[in-house]
């Protein structure tokens, strides 16, 4: 046990944990809106796998990280507005279809990146994000090392939620947002458009996964390998229901997965753990399920999730 | 603005056109793919078909390959007839590929052991599958995401088996022991792989067709799917059928699961299924979720995998592009079907 509570307060463990939960935040909060508009997102596996891939091309090629960032941010809005052009414009099964968008971006991904990279044994990498530390605040003792020096990006994530609870709760285009999830057809009589409104937030939602799985690719790790995003999506998924639907929560619930996924890691390092890692892994899996059993009664999901919107059915 | 107005009266001859358009569409798109790798497509497809069915043990070679997926497609259309949205046919599979594994592993005689593998496969995917439709029965917790995410939880359980009590102590691979030589299924063509599991598919899909479309519980499962309130007002327990239905979606699951280990690779590892469980969720909508549709389904994406692993060899182009082919048939038989059921028109906003 006192392995345990050493590795816990250490630095580099905080660290690890804000790291982990950077691309984890990203995915979460792009499922998050896109379920709050009423679409449930199922493609986000794929999105994230295949904007990883883009955007580490991006960078690679053009030898500016930034540059993938935003082709990976561009990746996954397309492929999240063919979702949404599929299931908000026809109105054609949700899971189903974000089932088929994670097969086809899966397919691409690996199809494109076999196509550039012939040579597997010598792996592409590109020089990854370094962690910029914050003047002053950097060297508070332990917390300042694990908070206030990290990557850009995560700095960015961090301030994304306020703006994203903000938006969400305290402009028209929120309330709009989540009228068009929760009770489309008044959303409707109010003189929303619902369509407009649900598929700007699966592509907004869609490029948040798209920079999620870029950091995976250029900050993480430094180069792009099939298994980079390994369920990062399907639990991304868990994670907006354990958080509710709502930013604070789902960043919450983030940080709460990679605090279990750091330690797990550790762990399995030391080799003090006679319980299988894979334990640590299927929990979050279990405890989202665990979760939604309790929760369901109080009804947090949005009404109208996979619901299709059609302004002549009634 | 694009409007959707319902179709009263499909035309079979839509109703048939409309699949084989978005199989073509798909050929059509993925052959850029091809382009783009720098292959001739006429080349190409052509690899891919004599890899597919080009002799007697191409076919058999499409046909094992396709049989996991009858069973997964299978899985899937009686689930999605009921509306009882299993996406957990992956985990399913595992779970019934784990448990046939262990019965397989019992010194006992071949033909007892080959049914016993059968019937503990089945319990194992019908009791995964059974997981979600209780907590949606009872705790109202969505199926979709509850099915989707214990795939990963099988997943995981079945990684901490081959890399903890079943890892080989020898060579340290991550695989289970391999099940007793008496439990090998049976093949029918020396010098292939046609197995029992290929028959056992086969005969399935009749028999759940038959049962879908002719038996009063398959009449209670398309009830409970079209109008579950209609159904209750007819007296018809919906809660029951989903939860019978559950049972025989996971069963068929935890079949395909049986096969991969009785009749493909004798043991378990990690990669059994190469996403099998979500490939019957393709079949599935290819078929129209008809029981008898999911065979010549399985064995067109079967045909597609297998080709395009020899596409691949023969001319560069990397095998992935079967993945493609899935998501993109995936898709445009969605749109397909939906142009089935909808006129779509295009018009100015009305404003």
């Amino acid at each position: 046990m006192n392995a345990v509570l050493e590795q816990i307060f250490q630095v580099g463990f905080l660290a690890a944990i804000v790291r982990i939960a950077t691309p984890l935040t990203l995915a979460t909060l792009g499922e998050m809106i896109s379920e709050r508009s009423g679409v449930l997102n199922l493609g986000i596996e794929g999105i994230m796998l295949i904007s990883a891939m883009t955007g580490f091309m991006g960078a690679y090629y053009s030898g500016d990280l930034w540059v993938g960032i935003v082709v990976a941010a561009l990746t996954g809005a397309v492929f999240a507005a063919l979702h949404a052009t599929l299931t908000v414009l026809l109105g054609v099964s949700q899971h189903v279809c974000g089932i088929g968008i994670t097969l086809l971006c899966t397919g691409l991904a690996y199809f494109f990146f076999r196509l550039s990279f012939t040579d597997s044994s010598h792996p592409a990498t590109v020089q990854s994000f370094e962690t910029i530390p914050i003047p002053g605040l950097a060297s508070i003792p332990v917390l300042g090392p694990a908070l206030f020096n990290q990557f850009a990006l995560t700095y960015l994530t961090a301030l994304l939620v306020p703006v994203m609870a903000y938006a969400l709760y305290r402009t028209p285009w929120g309330l709009n947002l989540r009228m068009a999830g929760e009770n489309p057809r008044a959303a409707d009589a109010a003189g929303v458009n619902v369509m407009a409104t649900r598929f700007l937030a699966v592509t907004l939602g869609g490029a948040l996964m798209g920079i999620a799985g870029a950091f995976l690719t250029m900050a993480q790790f430094n180069t792009f390998t099939f298994g980079v995003i390994s369920g990062r999506g399907w639990i991304a998924i868990a994670l907006v229901v354990f958080g509710r639907w709502d930013p604070w929560r789902c960043a919450g619930a983030a940080l709460l997965f990679a605090c279990v996924d750091a330690l797990q890691l550790r762990l399995q390092a030391a080799g003090v753990s006679h319980i299988p890692y894979e334990a640590f892994l299927a929990l979050p899996f279990v405890f989202t399920i665990v979760a939604m059993a309790f929760m369901s009664r109080d009804a947090a999901a949005p009404p109208a999730l996979l619901r299709p919107f059609r302004k002549e059915e009634r | 603005m694009v409007r959707l107005q319902l179709r009263h009266d499909v035309s079979p001859a839509l109703n048939f056109a409309l699949p084989l358009a978005a199989v073509v569409f798909t050929l059509v798109l993925c052959s850029s793919l091809i382009r783009i790798a720098g292959a001739s497509v006429v080349d190409a497809y052509g690899v891919m078909l004599s890899a597919a069915f080009g002799d007697t043990y191409a076919i058999t070679e499409t046909l094992v390959r396709a049989t996991p997926m009858i069973f997964t497609g299978l899985a899937v259309a009686v689930a999605f007839r009921a509306k009882f949205w299993n996406i957990g046919a992956e985990g399913q599979l595992l779970s019934g590929a784990v448990l046939s594994c262990m019965v397989g592993a019992i010194n006992m005689p071949g033909g007892i052991a080959i049914a016993l593998m059968f019937v503990a496969g089945f319990a194992g995917g019908a009791v995964t599958a059974l997981i979600p439709a209780v907590l949606r029965l009872k705790f109202k917790v969505d199926d979709v995401v509850s099915s989707l995410l214990l795939n990963s939880v099988v997943l995981y359980g079945l990684m901490a088996l081959i890399e903890g009590p079943w890892k080989d102590s020898l060579s340290g691979y991550p695989i289970s022991p391999p099940i007793q030589d008496s439990a090998n299924f049976p093949v029918f063509i020396e010098g292939t792989r046609l197995h029992l599991g290929v028959l056992a598919a086969f005969i399935a899909a009749p028999i759940v067709w038959f049962v879908i479309a002719r038996t009063v519980f398959g009449f209670k499962i398309r009830a409970t799917g079209e109008n579950p309130e209609a159904a209750r007002f007819g007296g018809i327990d919906t809660r029951r059928v989903i939860f019978t239905t559950a049972l025989l979606s996971g069963g068929l699951a935890g079949l395909a699961g049986v096969c991969q280990v009785g009749g493909v690779h004798y043991q378990v590892m990690a990669e059994i299924s190469p996403g099998y469980g979500y490939s019957g969720i393709v079949i599935a909508m290819l078929a129209r979720l008809n029981p008898l549709g999911v065979v010549p389904a399985a064995i067109f994406l079967s045909a597609v995998m297998v080709g395009a692993d020899a596409m691949s060899r023969a001319t560069g182009v990397p095998a992935f592009i079967g993945q493609v082919v899935q998501g993109v048939a995936m898709i445009s038989m969605l749109v397909a079907l939906l142009l089935t059921q909808y006129r779509v028109q295009f018009r100015k906003a009305a404003t």
